[in-house]
């Protein structure tokens, strides 16, 4: 089951050229730069604005073809606007009610852990210009959930809230995508946010998907300027195995290998996203010995890039799994690095992000 | 006394008149001023003007065009004749009629405004929560535009009130049927009444005023809540 939609949609100055396949579960998050036609394609999908010649189907369901068009209202979507778009006349019960009260009797999300896990349980009777702006969005969010969607659409849900309601919500959006398996398209220009909820990337510029795929290929793919600038990271699934009280450390299975973080007990059996900056994986020829680092694995070099500037980027397969590598031009030339070479990536810094 | 039964009986037929006229008004006007502050049509300011006229022509000259039109042998009024209602002019529902074209834009701005600053984002995501077009037209667009709706109805209510040309053209002054407060004064001044003159006008007054007040208050709490 997956989602396909094609639109072809010219504007002027603008045209978008798209046709994507969209796995039905999980986050896929679409970035690129401002006006490059994001928000045109969620909304195209939502059925908002229409355009002829477009193809949407999602699962079994067509949404759009050249004799259907499915009217937004018909559509089992859920919408997150960048403003919350709450109902200034309705308290918040009745915002959520508003949905909640429209859809067929065989809803699949049940209210209670929706308002539990969205923490807006003691807001119901205030009106949304009470809220502050992370509440009024945690209450657009449950509102949209409530109708049981097919497929959540989230337009850079957090672009409008500063950084501390950005932290304050983020936990809510993970949880969904964990406790609902509810397909999400998750418009962002945050790489954060990205790196964080996403499993599946679309990559947009100027009207046309360059480049989609599952989140820890593309973070790797060395061919696209993520990998090639300063922040290439690689992200990698883990789960917890183990945790040493003495050091405070969490021992984590990866498809790296076994990976040691430090910090607070984790919950044995929780999966968990790692972060490894390209900046902060050294590579050496030799397993060394006599250093501070703790996780070191064994890996093979896949491919160099950088022409001629100071930095390279790297990237080697350890387990099978890609990791990227941001090393001086001079060290690769040391180490006469080339594809094919055994080598160890010593990671200085692995971030826990869920 | 110079309060009379002729007094309260044009004193009557005033407020019927612009009860029933604010009514049929609200009926028409909404959908004239929702469709107005949605549609692209690029030829709308014709609509638009057109809606606006009575503001800048002067009612004699509105109240003209409907005695013709009105009339036995005009096009409104030998339809009416022909549907067996005979003709409209000098009648109630020819006042009525006289009205609601001359009080329209009274009616119509407020709302077209009250649904424009509605705007389109509660209606879109009411759309994304599966509410229907006439769903969301009725449980966002007008609940939200409530305060317009305050506005037009007194406003047109108000002007209704205060009508006179059009009434004096197409009316014909004739006591409980078309003889309304206006005409009811301006016949007083023209006997030198004087004092029934000044008590009618000042019923007028009051009732205007208060009428106004209403539409203030209730825009300074528009702002307040906004």
């Amino acid at each position: 089951m997956s989602i396909t939609a094609r639109f072809s949609i010219d504007r002027g100055r603008f045209s978008l050229e798209v046709d994507i396949e969209i796995p039905e579960r999980g986050v896929t998050a679409l970035i690129g730069p401002s006006g490059c036609g994001k928000t045109t394609l969620l909304r195209a999908i939502a059925g908002l604005d229409s355009y002829p010649h477009g193809y949407l189907r999602i699962g079994q369901q067509i949404w759009q073809d050249e004799t259907i068009f499915v009217p937004t209202y018909k559509r089992l979507i859920g919408y997150i606007f960048q403003e919350s778009n709450l109902f200034a006349h309705m308290t918040v019960q009745k915002n959520l009610n508003y949905g909640l009260s429209r859809v067929s009797s065989d809803h699949t999300v049940s209210i209670d852990p929706i308002i539990d896990l969205l923490g807006i349980g003691n807001l119901m009777d205030q009106y949304p210009d009470t809220l502050s702006g992370g509440e009024q969005q945690r209450v657009a969010i449950a509102r949209a959930i409530l109708t049981s969607p097919r497929l959540l659409l989230m337009d850079e849900p957090l672009a409008s809230l500063d950084l501390e309601r950005k932290l304050e919500i983020m936990p809510y959006i993970e949880a969904l995508n964990r406790d609902l398996s509810m397909p999400i398209i998750y418009v962002s220009h945050d790489r954060d946010e990205v790196v964080k909820l996403a499993d599946h990337l679309l990559l947009m510029n100027d009207g046309q998907i360059i480049s989609s795929g599952g989140i820890t290929d593309i973070l790797t793919r060395i061919d696209l300027p993520l990998a090639q600038s300063a922040e290439a990271e690689s992200i990698i699934s883990a789960k917890v195995k183990d945790y040493d009280p003495k050091y405070q450390l969490s021992t984590l299975e990866s498809s790296l290998g076994c990976v040691l973080i430090p910090g607070e007990k984790l919950e044995i059996g929780t999966d968990v996203r790692l972060r490894i900056p390209a900046k902060d994986v050294s590579l050496t020829l030799v397993h060394q010995t006599g250093t501070s680092i703790l996780n070191i694995f064994p890996a093979t070099v896949e491919q160099i890039v950088g022409g001629k500037t100071a930095q390279v980027t790297v990237k080697v397969r350890a387990g099978d799994t890609a990791i990227l590598a941001r090393i001086t031009r001079k060290s690769a030339d040391n180490l006469k690095l080339k594809p094919g070479m055994k080598v160890f990536a010593q990671t200085k810094s692995v971030a826990l992000l869920a | 006394m110079s309060f009379t039964e002729a007094d309260a009986i044009a004193l009557l037929v005033t407020l019927k008149l612009a009860f029933v006229s604010t009514l049929i008004l609200l009926f028409v006007g909404t959908p004239l001023a929702w469709w107005l502050s949605r549609s692209k049509w690029r030829f709308k300011f014709l609509i638009e003007a057109l809606v606006a006229l009575p503001l800048v022509l002067p009612p004699t000259v509105l109240g003209f065009y409907l005695l013709i039109g009105l009339s036995p042998s005009g096009p409104i009024g030998s339809l009416s004749s022909s549907m067996g209602f005979g003709s409209l002019a000098f009648s109630f529902s020819g006042l009525v009629i006289g009205s609601v074209i001359y009080s329209m834009p009274f009616v119509v701005q407020p709302l077209q405004d009250g649904f424009r600053s509605v705007g389109v984002r509660p209606l879109e995501a009411a759309a994304v929560l599966r509410a229907s077009p006439v769903d969301r037209f009725f449980t966002i667009a007008v609940p939200m535009a409530k305060p317009a709706f305050v506005t037009a109805s007194v406003l047109g209510f108000a002007h209704t009130l205060g009508e006179f040309g059009v009434v004096l053209m197409i009316g014909g002054n004739i006591p409980g049927e078309t003889q309304v407060v206006s005409i009811a004064i301006y016949d007083h001044v023209e006997m030198l009444d004087y004092a029934k003159a000044h008590f009618l006008s000042g019923i007028l007054l009051l009732l205007s005023f208060l009428i106004l007040t209403l539409v203030y208050r209730n825009r300074g709490f528009k702002v307040m809540t906004s």
